[in-house]
């Protein structure tokens, strides 16, 4: 026979202060928990996001990102004859010659400096990137000092508006449009034309060529044509493996800082409820007896203050997750390290996160819960009975 | 007196309660102290930096260049000393995993201008002889079991190539402070590869590191150097050494925002399980209240019974945190020494930990306190368990 939940239910009612208590512990743990795994997320996301399965993206050999990477004009054109190249609605081949640079701008309502990449784009460069969309404004005229900006650029950046001007590389460039592209790192950069950028910067080479293959199962023969090409110094990869490669280390941190945290952090709200538990216990001594005595078994006393206890720790994570819910409309800018230029991604709640979570505040509660609900299932019916 | 016994006394009355809290109070304070120390990690930089050091730049941002030029310009600015220069190479040693941070320097000036890098007379004079020749931080050097002497091949990441040096000097850092993980070696062998291999970006450096006179004189140095190369090619900023780390962790700013967040929700995690413990502890005792208060004893002695005992615990918690605080840094800055060459546990780290414990004790026994003082007598007596 089991002893009812409402039994359960309202102890706890009874002790409000301490239930509470134990409970705002036990929230806040889920709450960090959910929020660095929420974290973890928006920036995989934002980084897979990014790539094109079926475009490839062609960098220096030897470097990690298309900022370290140069491939000069002759390089390029080789590249560009590739037959694994798909052609675009006009014919042309889908492949873009690009230059990325990082400049450093003040952020709006503050004179902090901060680095933004700036691409310069080629004609197909929007093509082949179906995520990216034009919000407002309209696309800059090749050879002209246009630019347009990403969203997240233009919110946060001072001069990144649309109609407003930025001053670099000795120039002022008119912001003529803004596009948006979701959750990717394009949100936090600004395109122009690569010709005009490269002058202006007096670069040589570009950083990258990025193009669409004919049929995604070519790409082993595409990137070993390349890669052994003599007159080639260039590596061929995925545009989703580059861009998972960015993020490997900033994730790892996330996950090393994350873990730590949640495992002390859970430690000490284990404490909390192990000590809420154990007063439990010890202030119904008489009351234990007293259900032992009316026949209850030592199993229904122990899955009844362990029930106490798991919805103790059920409040908890209800409570920390409905906070950590709000964490969504914040969004951290920070910089990768890999590549030294920001980026711009929010903490994104998944029905795995959620669960996950309230698991977690589960499973806190029944540690917390376990020894204690022990203590109660082995006493002693008549001492018990004795010490009211 | 009577009363400290007391409070000592009740204190340890429930050994078993006294006990998780005492553990969950070390292992926050702890915690905390772990996190101001990664943040203070963070700002090590800034910290270690000199104030009679500028750093020149190329003002659109530190991956454009500067000329070799401008070093003889600079070189005139009065209250200038010595002008020293350095390109961040970004050379991997066999794997990306095997980070640390690596320039090519000008080899005679980096040693005056950094005087904290303590390299013994006859290493240097290898070094500086040598053309292919490197010094390491010894921190580097034990983490791959470099020795005076060994070859060591770098990956060029920037510079494309296999670059080969030979360890000349194992620098050891003035302070505790000191970056002891830095490569460095000579900017020459990178040019003359350069003019052979890419013309185009040679007899260029990443940038300057200007001597000044005294650390007042800074700031206008700083304006003249900025104004002698307005309007050309490759425009300059020029900020101390302190600004430009700064500048490095304004960057990342969100990440010790979110640090430093969490390292008071660990201390409000503790606070409610303090007050938990406190608010049982009183509720229990509620008719031993009544009792003295019924022998005459006034609010305040019995706010001092409970503010007492909750200081008691918590200082005991507190203090073995802080004890722990230190080997477990020590591991923690082992495992974690290529993102934060210096991990140490501040003074300043010390005392918040102290006033973290004092918050926690204070803020949990607020609440029942009040609860106690407020409890009419016959209330307080007629209340069981």
């Amino acid at each position: 026979m089991a002893v009812p939940i409402f039994y359960s239910f309202r102890n706890l009612w009874t002790r409000r202060l301490t239930t509470v208590l134990t409970a705002a512990g036990m929230a806040l743990v889920v709450f960090v928990f959910a929020s660095v795994l929420m974290l973890a997320e928006g920036l995989q996301k934002t980084l897979i996001e990014t790539g094109s399965y079926d475009n490839v993206i062609v960098i220096r050999k030897g470097s990690q990102s298309e900022m370290q990477s140069g491939i000069d004009r002759t390089q390029a054109a080789i590249v560009e004859t590739e037959p694994g190249v798909a052609n675009g609605k006009n014919g042309n081949p889908l492949l873009a010659r690009e230059l990325v640079v990082i400049i450093n701008l003040p952020k709006r309502g503050s004179s902090k400096l901060s680095n933004i990449t700036i691409r310069g784009t080629g004609e197909p460069s929007l093509a082949l990137r179906p995520q990216v969309k034009l919000l407002e404004g309209r696309m800059p005229r090749p050879g002209s000092s246009e630019i347009i900006a990403g969203r997240s650029v233009a919110e946060r950046f001072r001069g990144a508006g649309i109609g407003e001007t930025l001053r670099f590389a000795m120039r002022d460039w008119r912001v003529v449009g803004i596009f948006d592209a979701g959750s990717t790192a394009y949100s936090s950069e600004i395109w122009g034309d690569a010709d005009q950028l490269m002058q202006a910067f007096r670069r040589q080479a570009y950083s990258s060529v990025l193009f669409r293959l004919r049929d995604p199962s070519e790409f082993r023969e595409v990137k070993k044509k390349i890669e052994n090409d003599p007159r080639l110094t260039l590596e061929a990869k995925r545009e989703t493996t580059y861009y998972k490669d960015q993020s490997e280390m900033m994730a790892k941190f996330l996950r090393i800082l994350g873990i730590t945290l949640t495992v002390i952090f859970s430690l000490g709200a284990m404490i909390g409820a192990m000590i809420t538990m154990y007063a439990a216990v010890a202030n119904r001594t008489a009351e234990i007896g007293t259900l032992r005595a009316l026949g209850f078994r030592r199993r229904s006393i122990l899955a009844a203050f362990l029930v106490e206890s798991i919805l103790l720790g059920l409040v908890g994570g209800l409570t920390g997750l409905f906070l950590a819910s709000f964490m969504q409309f914040i969004t951290v800018s920070t910089v990768n390290w890999q590549t030294f230029s920001e980026l711009a991604f929010s903490f994104t709640l998944t029905f795995r996160i959620a669960c996950r979570a309230i698991a977690f505040s589960l499973v806190m509660g029944l540690i917390g819960g376990a020894l204690p609900a022990v203590r109660a299932s082995r006493m002693n019916i008549v001492d018990a009975i004795r010490t009211g | 007196m009577q009363i400290l016994k007391l409070i000592f006394k009740n204190a340890f009355r429930h050994k078993l309660r006294t006990g998780l809290t005492v553990l969950g109070i070390t292992i926050a304070v702890l915690a905390f102290g772990l996190l101001r120390t990664v943040i203070s990690a963070w700002y090590a930089g800034v910290e270690a930096s000199s104030a009679t050091r500028l750093i020149t730049r190329n003002a659109v941002s530190l991956v454009f260049f500067l000329p070799i030029s401008y070093r003889e310009k600079i070189r005139q600015v009065p209250g200038v000393t010595e002008v020293g220069y350095s390109v961040w190479f970004g050379g991997v040693y066999i794997t990306e995993k095997n980070f640390f941070p690596n320039f090519a320097t000008d080899a005679k000036t980096a040693l005056d201008l950094y005087p904290e890098f303590v390299l013994p007379e006859n290493q240097k004079k290898a070094f500086l002889r040598d053309r292919k020749g490197a010094v390491v931080g010894v921190k580097t050097a034990e983490r791959f079991g470099w020795k005076i002497g060994d070859p060591v091949t770098l990956k060029g990441t920037i510079f494309p190539g296999n670059w080969e040096f030979i360890i000349r000097g194992i620098y050891h850092g003035a302070r505790k402070s000191t970056d002891e993980t830095q490569f460095f070696f000579h900017w020459n062998y990178l040019n003359e590869t350069l003019r052979k291999t890419a013309p185009y970006r040679a007899d260029k450096v990443g940038w300057y590191l200007v001597g000044v006179k005294s650390p007042d004189m800074a700031a206008d140095v700083a304006v003249a150097i900025d104004r002698l190369f307005r309007n050309s090619l490759a425009e300059t900023i020029t900020e101390t050494e302190k600004a430009f780390q700064l500048s490095f962790i304004s960057m990342t700013e969100a990440i010790v925002m979110v640090i430093r967040l969490v390292s008071y929700i660990v201390i409000a995690i503790i606070m409610a399980v303090m007050a938990n413990t406190m608010a049982m502890t009183v509720r229990e005792r509620m008719g031993e209240y009544s009792i003295m208060k019924t022998l005459g004893f006034g609010g305040f002695y019995i706010a001092g019974l409970i503010f007492g005992e909750s200081l008691v615990i918590a200082a005991t918690g507190s203090a073995l945190g802080i004890i722990l605080t230190f080997p477990a840094a020590g591991i923690f800055g082992d495992s974690l020494s290529q993102y934060f060459p210096v991990f140490i546990v501040s003074r300043l780290t010390i005392y918040m930990d102290m006033a973290a414990g004092l918050i926690i004790a204070v803020v949990a026994a607020i609440l029942p306190t009040r609860r106690a003082i407020k409890v009419r007598i016959a209330e307080g007596l007629r209340r069981i368990g």
